[in-house]
């Protein structure tokens, strides 16, 4: 078989469900909380009740709008609901309520990165449409269960111009609008319960064709790596039948993950016609500028712009940096310890990447409800900047600050762990050292450089830890070295 | 007793001439009494509900409530809770809704007595009450003859007194056409003056509530306490509530009445011909100052309504599935044949007629032949008319081409349509719109069109209410049921 990349090329666009965590559904007043009892959050509207009629989420409007902005996108003057209409049981009201003509965003793109470099990604657009309810059809013998909590809770669905030209493209595009729609707070990126989802669409053309080759979709991918294996199997499946001189079938695929493999859902001639037309019971919505502004004023700064502010005014390493940036609610703690302390950034960011990941880690807890505080935690840095501990025991001091919740200063000064930096009280402790030691003195002096650690580990020894490593350090080579 | 306007009414209520019970009682037994002739109710309630009664004595006991008491009856395709609401259909004939329409709830809170569910076409299809699963309406001037259509029910119901006013609803001339033919006054108000919440839909975006009575005054004070805007319908207007005022003269000098001559001068039948410019003459007759009217694209409006109308129906009625409320198959072998013989067996032959044509129109590489070119003629009608009320205050024009006909009479459906002809452009444009009666042609009544500008139903209920002050066609009562 021929080699994608070399012989063939992939074309990829991506459909992107991405769940709005809202209080209440699109359409109605009820909570649209996920996990509750089956059918117990289904409104007269959410169950189709006749006379019924839908009354816009205004937050959803927002969420949206923010989303628009963040992706560099046009936010029209006017946004219209279409109504695409097909018979399913979880579909109470025999539509669904989505966006045809004029949705909610317009064109706009974002840039993503991989091994190659950067590259351009642009969004055809992205609207908003409500959820249909859940078919569970394994749980009775004779009977289809329908859940209709589901039905009505809102979804922007983003589509992307087909523009991806292999799996990894593919992940981190779809990586990207994750990073964006979490730290905008419109999503809570809970990919099990499907807050995340997506269509792929995919097909295959030899090297340097121009015309898109017949396509297929793959339905509801919910995880990274399945969309990357995903992909690549349905290339090389398509790639098997137009070698073979067959043709590629426009269809709906799904894929199952446990077998590596895509499978036809339907094809095209089945497809439904699902005869849009503005929804008759919504005007069209204007969006105002000051809709506009007000989620502008709201756009957090992304991870991408984060990592440049923290190395070029901070002074982080890059790796640092992305680590700390990456991680919402680190770089939320980062930057509030770093407002309180004196500490240098860096110090912070290894410490806090360090010893007080590996403190969460033991823990089994997460930085976003940590029992140190950032301002707490800053007092800790402080206590290391200015010479009072050393990292080693700042750790000790890290540990009894959580399980007590006492500040750094108390635990230190209830511990006795403040650094010993009276001069005096270390010459006296060297000058003894050097005396005790005749040998080694003579052999550092004969040129065993090594030796000098030899006297550092002795001092630390002697005090525990306690005595400051860089004035040690300092007092050691001015004795030895008269 | 049964030719006291509401006003009357009200009036002897408050001074205890009548107690709420004994007014009610009057109309309870003339409802039982006269509704195996004329079939004009669905059902008839055994019992007046007490809360109703306590809440019309409570308000009477305070201060002027100029609807409490008053008796009422409810298209079948509003809402009550608690009480079957069957539009008509066999495939809602067990529908108890859990929740009032708004228009429901607003008269209630009015202090107005539900006496039952009106008759009608099949979900508002229809205009001669034919098309009803629960049997056609008798027209009481003639009881061989129709009602008109959909509210055929609610007017047959007011012209024989089984009530003093009754709600209806018109899409495109519901309220109107039966009104004319039934010899009362009927009032279509503005599309998103009175909230369509728990209003069975048929097209949403020309559906509204209106009032159909003995006089433009009754109609005037019952419409001004059901409109106003709707959180629940996002259809209805943000405008501020509107109250009747009845003018104190019969004077209609300054008032310029724009003749649409082209239609009258278009009218086969002679008789009718002769009652409209006779009324137009009276009008003038009162100080209006008449100018003739036409709207250039006014005969593409039945076309362009029966692809709109359709096609929102055929989307509108989706709901009625068979799985969760409405009549659901017996025989269903899986769940394509469950829809199927559910919709087939519960809906009536003029229902599943305009749901085939809407959902045709809006079917794949129809949508922009049909549905898109049907809009555009709805806005160049909409213009014409605005064009029109540059020049004068109301529109008057006839109400019906034809006088009552034979049950039977007009067998198929299409050939019916063009019985809208009239009141279908005002339909289209969403304004206020009425018919009054002018007098009566072989013992037939017929009514006279008149169209307000966009809000503003006060002028065409004024220059009704003017008309009426002057003559007496709007209090004539069949012989049979005096």
């Amino acid at each position: 078989m021929s080699v994608i990349g070399a012989d063939w090329e992939m074309v990829i666009g991506l459909e992107i469900h991405v769940r709005l965590d809202t209080n209440s559904k699109l359409f109605s007043g009820m909570k649209a909380s996920y996990g509750a009892s089956p059918n117990s959050q289904v409104s007269f509207l959410d169950a189709g009740l006749p006379g019924t009629l839908p009354v816009i989420n205004q937050k959803a409007l927002d969420y949206a709008i923010r989303f628009g902005l963040s992706v560099d996108a046009d936010i029209p003057d006017v946004t219209v609901f279409a109504r695409k209409n097909y018979f399913y049981p979880d579909l109470p009201k025999g539509y669904q309520i989505s966006q045809m003509d004029d949705p909610i965003v317009g064109k706009g793109h974002l840039v993503i990165t991989t091994e190659d470099g950067e590259k351009t990604i642009e969004i055809t657009r992205a609207h908003l449409e409500e959820d249909a309810g859940k078919s569970i059809h394994d749980k009775y013998d004779q009977f289809s269960a329908i859940d209709l909590n589901r039905a009505g809770t809102p979804l922007i669905e983003v589509v992307s111009e087909p523009q991806m030209s292999n799996a990894k493209e593919a992940v981190a595009y779809m990586r990207e609008i994750y990073t964006r729609v979490t730290h905008l707070g419109i999503c809570d990126g809970n990919l099990q319960e499907g807050s995340f989802r997506c269509d792929a669409n995919v097909s295959v053309r030899r090297a340097g064709e121009t015309e898109l080759g017949t396509r297929a979709e793959i339905k509801n991918l919910n995880s990274f790596r399945f969309i990357e294996k995903a992909i690549n199997h349905e290339a090389r499946r398509q790639v098997q039948i137009l070698e073979s001189g067959g043709t590629v079938t426009q269809e709906t695929r799904l894929y199952d993950a446990d077998k590596d493999q895509t499978r036809s859902m339907r094809s095209k001639e089945n497809a439904n016609d699902y005869r849009y037309f503005p929804d008759p019971d919504q005007l069209p919505i204007r969006i105002t500028a000051e809709m506009i502004s007000a989620q502008k004023s709201r756009m957090p700064e992304f991870p991408d712009a984060k990592v440049r502010r923290f190395v070029a005014e901070l002074g982080l390493k890059k790796d640092d940096a992305e680590l700390i940036a990456h991680d919402q609610a680190m770089a939320a703690f980062f930057e509030s310890s770093q407002q309180a302390s004196q500490a240098k950034a860096d110090l912070n960011a290894k410490f806090l990447l360090g010893e007080f990941s590996a403190l969460l880690n033991v823990q089994g807890a997460v930085i976003a409800d940590s029992r140190i505080l950032p301002e707490a935690y800053a007092g800790l840095l402080d206590a290391m900047a200015d010479g009072t501990i050393s990292r080693k025991v700042a750790k000790q001091v890290l540990d009894e600050m959580w399980g007590t919740g006492q500040s750094a200063a108390q635990v230190i000064k209830d511990q006795g762990l403040g650094q010993i930096s009276d001069a005096s009280a270390l010459t006296g402790l060297i000058k003894k050292l050097l005396e005790d030691n005749p040998d080694q003195v003579a052999s550092y002096r004969g040129g065993n450089e090594k030796m000098f650690n030899f006297f550092v580990g002795q001092i630390m020894k002697q005090t525990k830890g306690q005595a400051n490593p860089v004035q040690t350090k300092q007092l050691l080579e001015e004795f030895l070295n008269e | 007793m049964i030719n006291l306007s509401i006003r009357q009414m009200a009036d002897m209520l408050t001074t205890k001439q009548i107690s709420v019970q004994e007014l009610n009682g009057v109309y309870h037994d003339r409802a039982r009494q006269f509704n195996d002739r004329t079939n004009a109710l669905i059902s008839v309630y055994e019992e007046l509900c007490a809360r109703e009664v306590m809440q019309a004595q409570d308000l009477l006991g305070k201060a002027a409530h100029p609807l409490a008491g008053i008796p009422l009856i409810h298209k079948d395709l509003f809402c009550t809770r608690g009480q079957t609401t069957t539009c008509g259909s066999n495939m809602l004939e067990h529908f108890i809704p859990p929740y009032d329409a708004t228009v429901v709830s607003r008269l209630s809170a009015a202090g107005m007595i539900t006496h039952g569910k009106a008759n009608m076409d099949e979900f508002a299809m229809g205009s001669s009450n034919e098309h009803s699963a629960y049997g056609p309406v008798a027209n009481p001037w003639d009881l061989s003859r129709v009602p008109g259509g959909s509210s055929g029910g609610s007017a047959a119901a007011v012209a024989a007194r089984m009530t003093p006013v009754a709600t209806g609803t018109d899409t495109g001339g519901s309220i109107r056409q039966p009104a004319a033919l039934c010899g009362i006054t009927g009032i279509k108000p503005s599309y998103g003056r009175v909230s369509r919440y728990g209003m069975v839909a048929f097209a949403s975006s020309l559906d509204q509530g209106g009032v159909l009575a003995p006089a433009a005054d009754d109609c005037g004070l019952v419409l001004s306490a059901m409109s106003g805007h709707d959180p629940l319908d996002s259809t209805s207007a943000r405008r501020p509530g509107w109250a009747w005022q009845k003018p104190e003269s019969a004077d209609l000098t300054g008032v310029k009445v724009g003749v649409i001559q082209d239609w009258v001068d278009g009218l086969q039948d002679e008789a009718i011909k002769q009652l409209t410019l006779q009324a137009i003459e009276t009008l003038k007759a009162q100080g209006a100052s008449l100018i003739d009217i036409h709207l250039p694209h006014a005969d593409l409006a039945v076309s362009a309504y029966y692809v709109l109308a359709p096609a929102e129906c055929s989307s509108n009625l989706s709901r009625f599935d068979g799985v969760r409320f409405g009549h659901q198959t017996a025989q269903a072998q899986n769940l394509e044949d469950l829809y199927r013989r559910s919709r087939s067996e519960g809906f009536g032959e003029e229902v599943k007629r305009r749901i085939m044509i809407g959902t045709w129109a809006l079917s794949s590489g129809y949508y922009d032949a049909y549905y898109l070119k049907a809009q555009k003629i709805r806005r160049l009608i909409s213009d014409d008319f605005r064009q029109a009320f540059d020049q004068c205050h109301v529109l008057a024009c006839p109400v019906s081409p034809e006088l009552a006909f034979k049950h039977g009479e007009k067998a198929d459906g299409v050939s019916m349509y063009q019985a809208d002809q009239f009141t279908i452009p005002a339909s289209l444009a969403g304004l206020p719109c009425l018919s009054m009666p002018i007098g009566h042609a072989a013992g037939l009544p017929v009514g006279l069109q008149l169209i307000g500008r966009y809000y503003d139903e006060q002028s065409i209920l004024a220059v009704a209410d003017q008309y009426q002050q002057l003559t007496r066609h709007h209090l004539q009562v069949p012989e049979a049921f005096l």
